[in-house]
């Protein structure tokens, strides 16, 4: 004990933090990305669980892509282009795996820390805030699902079901679906109070992966159907890859880019709003 | 803020939860190199006086100030300031005893060689260098409980703040970490600790106040307290009865006062060896007699009418 530290620099007001003053934005001290820091140091120690979320969008590829496929030979899509049905099928198993990586780690996983290992406790003992465990929480859950969506987009390109260049943004694209997923299932799960409540998410998260034109076409669902699916959060997910992994590209993507962000926005609020309302009582 | 202005002032803080005042308009400074003391029984508002303190929970009422800083809006920077150790111990159970501390100090904004020369340092403070390495989980509670204040003495902080420290400790766990907080006084760190043991408070802290109900029932140094609040010994007698109650009035007059537990008389008085022989010339013949001088626990006894510890 008598090696003395330099003194912590003391956050500095930046613009986020002059902005939360006026908006209804909770405190943070800027440093989210120790939160990250500290989730790759823990993830160090539990990497399987991080292989084994890949293996399976790549097993649907496969799957659906060369078995379906071999019996549903091409696809027109809602862009009016006609493709083999696995380069129909592989955007929107991108759009798929990026929204349930991203669910995972910021519901189950952000489930644990905030209720069992009381993680954030300690955290917010320090200068971080609860914007910084939002931000922290939602950026890695971001990474793990830019892990995820790299290898599966890899995949693909080897495999043969990528033709257009447009291709290359098809991961930042992933990276902002998983963004608006992991904003709100972390919002959602600040409001589970038991793990029975998870049941929840899957109710959600299933019939979203089935009906979000993943399979088929939006064309092809009943019209009454087609304005419910294009409402939900995943349909703009898949709309957005597929544009970009078929070269469909137009301003019409521009909606679904707007789509994710408000919704990533809102949950990113709403979540540290809640952790705030939860730990700093 | 000039030297002499206390490092923590509270003036009618108060905190409810709901309808219910779990904190009523307590007012107490701690000044710089002090160990400050909250003695008080479960649900006294101790972890809620803490919380606040510590920069996590926002007063309901009165003024809080820290280093001369307003936690309402300069929570960070306090924060920065301060070590905390919880009641229950957060250790994170996914990171092993070393990582844990590093990646604590990286919250204090501490570059990565800084942290690691710290940890160094504070394992072996906490004598876990031996067990750096080792996942939390499977360490004692005492080893965690040093391990806790360890990483919140990462950022060097001028005040430490400890809820019950030892509660759940056997002896020989307390006395090392008493061992170790006494270090950290003899180096200047001041510490804020609250505790329902009134021989830690008197170990521990130069100056306390007794909590009950929400209330600051009492303040002083633990000698002055005894001084005030009770005799300078007790006579404890043991009966071969089922309701002590029933011999009160048996005993009253030998004493300055007298309390009676389920289980036993105390007798207050200045001189209990006296007050003992009065009881066998008044005819009655105790199981056990004990004189021992006044403690704590009986200036709490005294105030509020109950035990601290049930
Ligand atoms: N978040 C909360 N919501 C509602 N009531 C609370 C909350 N936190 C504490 N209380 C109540 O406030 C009172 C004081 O609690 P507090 O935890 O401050 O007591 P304490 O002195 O630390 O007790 P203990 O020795 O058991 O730790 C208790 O009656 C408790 O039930
Ligand atoms: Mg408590």
């Amino acid at each position: 004990m008598t090696i003395r530290t330099a003194a912590p620099a003391a956050p500095r007001p930046g613009v986020v933090s002059r902005l939360a003053r006026v908006l209804p934005i909770p405190a943070g001290a800027g440093m989210a990305r120790i939160l990250v820091e500290r989730n790759a140091m823990a993830f160090r120690h539990g990497w399987i669980a991080f292989v084994t979320g890949l293996a399976e969008p790549i097993l649907y590829l496969f799957s659906l892509g060369v078995g379906l496929g071999a019996l549903v030979r091409t696809v027109t899509t809602d862009g009016g282009s006609v493709v083999s049905y696995a380069e129909f099928v592989a955007p929107a198993l991108l759009a798929a795996a990026a929204m349930n990586g991203a669910v995972f780690d910021s519901t189950f996983n952000v489930f644990f820390k905030l209720k069992y290992a009381k993680l954030y406790d300690s955290v917010l003992a320090t200068p971080l805030g609860p914007r910084d465990v939002a931000v922290g929480e939602i950026s890695w859950s971001l990474l793990r699902g830019a892990f995820y969506s790299g290898a599966f987009l890899l995949v693909a390109v080897v495999a043969g079901m990528v033709h257009s260049w447009w291709a290359l943004l098809a991961l930042p694209a992933a990276n902002f679906i998983s963004f608006a997923f992991s904003a709100v299932g972390m919002f959602a799960t600040t409001f589970m109070r038991s793990w029975v409540d998870f049941d929840w998410i899957n109710l959600a998260i299933q019939p979203l992966f089935l009906f979000s034109a993943t399979f088929f076409p939006l064309a092809t669902y009943p019209s009454g159907v087609q304005w419910l699916v294009q409402v939900t959060p995943l349909y703009h997910g898949v709309a957005l890859e597929r544009g970009l992994m078929l070269g469909e590209v137009g301003t019409g993507l521009l909606v679904h880019v707007a789509y994710l962000a408000v919704l990533g926005l809102v949950g990113l609020v709403g979540a540290a709003r809640r952790v705030e309302r939860l730990l700093l009582s | 803020m000039t030297s002499d202005e206390p490092l923590i002032h509270a003036s009618g803080l108060t905190k409810r939860f709901g309808d219910f005042e779990a904190v009523k308009a307590i007012d107490f400074a701690v000044q710089r190199g002090e160990a400050f003391g909250f003695l008080g029984p479960n649900g006294a508002g101790k972890t809620s006086t803490m919380r606040m303190v510590g920069c996590v929970s926002p007063a309901t009422g009165g003024e809080l100030r820290l280093f001369g800083l307003d936690p309402a809006t300069e929570g960070p920077r306090i924060r920065a300031r301060l070590g905390v150790v919880p009641q229950k111990d957060t250790l994170d159970e996914e990171l092993t005893v070393e990582e844990n501390i590093w990646v604590y100090g990286r919250y204090f904004g501490l570059s990565k060689p800084q942290v690691r020369a710290r940890a160094t340092e504070l394992l072996e403070f906490a004598q876990l260098t031996e067990r750096a390495r080792s996942k939390v989980e499977p360490l004692s509670g005492g080893m965690k409980r040093r391990l806790t204040i360890a990483r919140s003495l990462v950022n060097d902080p001028e005040v430490l703040m400890l809820d019950e420290p030892t509660t759940g400790l056997d002896p020989q766990a307390r006395h090392v970490l008493w061992d170790r907080l006494f270090r950290l006084k003899r180096q200047g760190v001041t510490l804020v600790l609250t505790t329902h043991y009134m021989d830690e408070a008197e170990q521990l802290c130069d100056r306390l106040v007794v909590m009950d109900h929400g209330e600051i029932v009492a303040e002083g140094s633990p000698r002055d307290l005894i001084r005030e609040h009770s005799t300078r010994e007790v006579l404890e007698l043991r009966f071969d009865v089922d309701d002590h109650a029933e011999l009160a009035g048996r005993v009253d007059g030998l004493g300055d006062r007298v309390e009676v537990l389920p289980d036993r008389l105390l007798i207050y008085t200045d001189d209990g060896d006296a007050a003992g022989e009065k009881v066998h010339a008044a005819g009655l013949e105790p199981l056990s007699a004990l004189v021992r001088r006044s403690t704590l626990e009986d200036v709490f006894l005294n105030l509020t009418g109950r035990t601290l510890v049930d």
